[in-house]
C-alpha cells in the first residue's frame, strides 16, 4: 500500500556540517515525485533521511519530523530497521549482492522478513522480477550470480529486490545515471507501472526524465558552497517546467544557472 | 610483522597492442625478470639440496618412514618415522585453528562494525603489537604460566567431557604439557595475523554492498551475513591460511611447552607426542650427519603438508570466484 509522506522542519547534518536546512513538503500516496537541483544541494542526503539511511553515515544526524501516514519515522522507539523495510531504496550504482544468485538477490529481503517457504518465495520472486520487467531475460538463469548481468539488468534486479518486500515507499537516487538510454527508458516505463502500488521519490539530474516520469517536482538549491541546501519550491511537474513561481527554478531548468 | 591484506581478486594482466619501448621500462622489465629467475633458481637449488639429503636418509631407514613412531636415526640400524610428528603437528594446528579463527573473525567484525571508532583503532593497534612478540616469549609464557594454570581446566574437561574420548586424560594428575595446551598457545600466537588480515579484508567491503543490505531492512548482524562475510570470505580464508602456516611451522613455543615422547594418543590432553619443528630443534644439536639428513627429510614432509594446505585453500577460493563480486 502506498502511503503519504509528510515532512516538516527537516534538517540533516554530517557532524557539524548542516547539509540540508529546514525542509517541509508533502508527498502524496501513489505519486512520483522528482528531486532536482545542482550537485551538492543535498538531494541524496534528503532522500536518505526518508528511510533513516542518513544516520548510517558516521556523524549523520537528523532534526525534524517525517510522518508516514500517521507514524513519525523519527519518533522515539521507532526501529530504523523496520522503517527501512517499509521504505525501500534503489541506489545510483546497481548493487546486487555479488555473492548471491539472481533468485537469492530477490529473495534476500523476503528471507529477512522471515518468509522461508520455497513455494511462497518462488511466487514472489517471479512476480517481482516480472514487476521489474526482468523476468523474461533471467528466467532461465535464476541460479546464476546477479553480478553477471548487465548494468541495466542489475539495476532492474535491484528494483525487483526492493519491491519484493512490498514497501510502501520506493526511493530512487539517480537510478539511471549509470545506464544507457534503452535501459533508462525501461526503468522509466517501470516507474510508471510501479506508481500505482508505491509512493515513488526519484532523484535525477535529467530534466527530461523528471518531466517524463514525475507528477510533482521539487527543486533544491544552495546559496553557496558550504551552505546547507534548501527546498526552493515543489509543484506539479507540468507547472515547474512551464511556469515555475521562483526565478531560480526557471534559471536552473533552462540551463541559465550559476 | 607486516600484515597487508592480499587483494581479494587479481586484476587481469593488461597489455596494449603496440607500445613504444622506453629505456626506463626496459630496465625495469629486465630487473623484474632477472629477480624472478633468480628466485626460481634459488628455490630450485634449495629443493634439490633438501630432496637429495632427505632421500638418502630415508633410503637407509630400517623402519617405515611414514608409520614409525620413534625418531632414533642414531641406532644401528637406524629407525625413524614421522607418524607421531605428523599427527602432533596436524592435531595441534587443528586445535589452534578451531580456537583462533572464530575469535579472530569475531574481533575483526567487532573492530569494524560494532566498536565505536575511538575504541576500534586502539584495539587494532594492540593486536598489531601482539603480532610483534617473539615466539620464544610466547613459549616461555606458555611454559611458565599456561601449563600450570591449565591443569585445572584439564581436570574439568576430563571430568565432564572425558566421555568424548578426545578429552579423556590417561593420568589426570600429569602436567598440562599436551597437544591441547600447544594448540591453545598456537591459537594465541596466530590470532593477531588472522585478525589483522581479516579486518583489512572486511574494511575493503564496498559501502554500497552494506547499504544494499541496510536498505532492505537488515539488522547489523544481517548486514554482516548478507554483505560482509560473503564478500570477505576468500580474504578470511587466506588470512586463516597465513595463520595455519605459522601454526604448522611454529617451533620454540611448542618445544618449551610440549613434553615430547614418541607416543601417539587420541586423547589430546595427554602429555605426549611431538611436532615436526619441535622435533627438529630438539634433535638437531646432538644429531650427526645422518641424523641431520633424517631431520631434513621430516622438514620436507612439513613443507609438503603446508603446500597441500595452501593448495586446498586456493581451490576453495577459486571455486567461489564466479561469486566473488570482482565484477560488481
Ligand atoms: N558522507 C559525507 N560526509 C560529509 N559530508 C557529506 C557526505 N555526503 C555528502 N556530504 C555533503 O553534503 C552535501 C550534500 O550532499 P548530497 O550528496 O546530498 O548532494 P546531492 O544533491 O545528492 O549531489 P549530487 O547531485 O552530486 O548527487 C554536500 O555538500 C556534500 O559535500
Ligand atoms: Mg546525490
Amino acid at each position: 500500500m502506498a502511503k503519504r509522506i509528510d515532512i516538516s522542519g527537516l534538517s540533516a547534518y554530517y557532524s557539524a556540517f548542516k547539509a540540508i536546512d529546514d525542509i517541509s513538503m508533502t508527498i502524496e500516496p501513489g505519486s512520483v515525485t522528482a528531486f532536482i537541483g545542482p550537485s551538492g544541494c543535498g538531494k541524496s542526503t534528503f532522500l536518505r533521511t526518508l528511510n533513516r539511511m542518513h544516520e548510517v553515515t558516521p556523524g549523520g544526524r537528523v532534526e525534524g519530523k517525517v510522518m508516514l501516514d500517521d507514524e513519525n519515522l523519527y519518533g522515539s522507539g521507532v526501529d530504523p530497521v523496520t522503517v527501512r523495510r517499509t521504505v525501500g531504496m534503489v541506489f545510483q550504482r546497481p548493487n546486487p549482492f555479488p555473492t548471491m544468485s539472481i533468485y537469492d538477490n530477490v529473495a534476500a529481503g523476503l528471507k529477512l522478513n522471515g518468509i522461508r517457504k520455497k513455494s511462497e518465495l518462488d511466487g514472489i520472486v517471479e512476480r517481482s522480477l516480472k514487476g521489474a520487467n526482468l523476468w523474461n531475460e533471467v528466467k532461465d538463469r535464476l541460479n546464476k550470480p546477479g553480478s553477471g548481468l548487465s548494468g541495466g539488468q542489475q539495476q532492474r534486479l535491484c528494483i525487483a529486490r526492493a519491491i519484493a518486500v512490498e514497501p510502501q515507499v520506493l526511493l530512487m537516487d539517480e537510478p539511471c545515471s549509470a545506464l544507457d538510454p534503452i535501459s533508462t527508458l525501461a526503468i522509466e516505463d517501470l516507474i510508471g507501472e510501479l506508481k500505482t502500488r508505491f509512493t515513488i521519490v526519484i532523484v535525477t539530474h535529467n530534466m527530461q526524465q523528471a518531466a517524463r516520469v514525475s507528477d510533482r517536482t521539487a527543486f533544491f538549491n544552495l546559496s553557496a558552497v558550504g551552505q546547507p541546501g534548501k527546498l526552493i519550491e515543489i509543484d506539479d511537474t507540468e507547472r515547474i517546467f512551464s511556469n515555475p513561481s521562483v526565478q531560480a527554478t526557471e534559471d536552473y531548468i533552462s540551463g541559465r544557472f550559476g | 610483522m607486516t600484515t597487508t591484506a592480499p587483494p581479494p581478486t587479481k586484476p587481469e594482466p593488461h597489455r596494449a597492442a603496440k607500445t613504444v619501448s622506453r629505456p626506463g621500462d626496459r630496465i625495469f622489465a629486465g630487473l623484474a625478470r632477472g629477480s624472478g629467475i633468480l628466485l626460481l633458481v634459488v628455490m630450485a637449488a634449495i629443493a634439490l639440496f633438501l630432496t637429495v639429503r632427505a632421500v638418502s636418509a630415508i633410503s637407509k631407514d630400517h623402519g617405515n618412514f611414514l608409520t614409525t613412531f620413534e625418531w632414533t636415526p642414531s641406532l644401528n640400524p637406524p629407525v625413524f618415522g614421522i607418524a607421531v610428528l605428523a599427527y602432533g603437528t596436524v592435531v595441534s594446528s587443528i586445535i589452534a585453528m578451531a580456537i583462533a579463527v572464530p575469535i579472530a573473525i569475531g574481533i575483526a567484525l567487532f573492530i569494524t562494525h560494532y566498536a565505536p571508532r575511538r575504541l576500534g583503532g586502539p584495539i587494532a593497534y594492540v593486536i598489531d603489537l601482539l603480532a610483534a612478540v617473539p615466539s620464544i616469549v610466547y613459549g616461555l609464557w606458555g611454559a611458565l604460566f599456561l601449563v600450570p594454570h591449565l591443569r585445572g581446566v584439564n581436570l574439568w574437561l576430563n571430568d565432564y567431557f572425558g566421555w568424548t574420548y578426545i578429552f579423556h586424560k590417561e593420568d589426570p594428575n600429569s602436567a598440562a604439557r599436551s597437544l591441547f595446551t600447544v594448540g591453545i598457545l598456537l591459537a594465541i600466537m596466530i590470532l593477531p595475523i588472522i585478525t589483522n588480515v581479516s579486518r583489512e579484508v572486511i574494511n575493503q567491503v564496498p559501502k554500497m554492498h552494506e547499504e544494499a543490505a541496510l536498505a532492505l531492512g537488515a539488522t547489523r548482524w544481517e548486514v554482516i551475513r548478507l554483505s560482509v562475510l560473503p564478500f570477505a570470505r576468500s580474504g578470511i580464508i587466506s588470512a586463516s591460511m597465513l595463520g595455519l602456516g605459522r601454526a604448522l611451522g611454529e617451533t620454540m613455543a611448542v618445544a618449551t611447552v610440549l613434553s615430547a615422547s614418541p607416543q601417539l594418543s587420541g586423547h589430546i590432553l595427554d602429555p605426549l607426542g611431538g611436532t615436526f619443528s619441535q622435533n627438529i630443534v630438539a634433535k638437531f644439536g646432538e644429531a650427526d650427519e645422518f641424523g641431520r639428513d633424517a631431520l631434513i627429510a621430516s622438514g620436507l614432509v612439513l613443507f609438503l603438508i603446508t603446500l597441500l594446505v595452501n593448495g586446498a585453500a586456493r581451490i576453495i577460493i577459486q571455486r567461489r570466484k564466479e561469486y566473488s563480486g570482482a565484477n560488481a
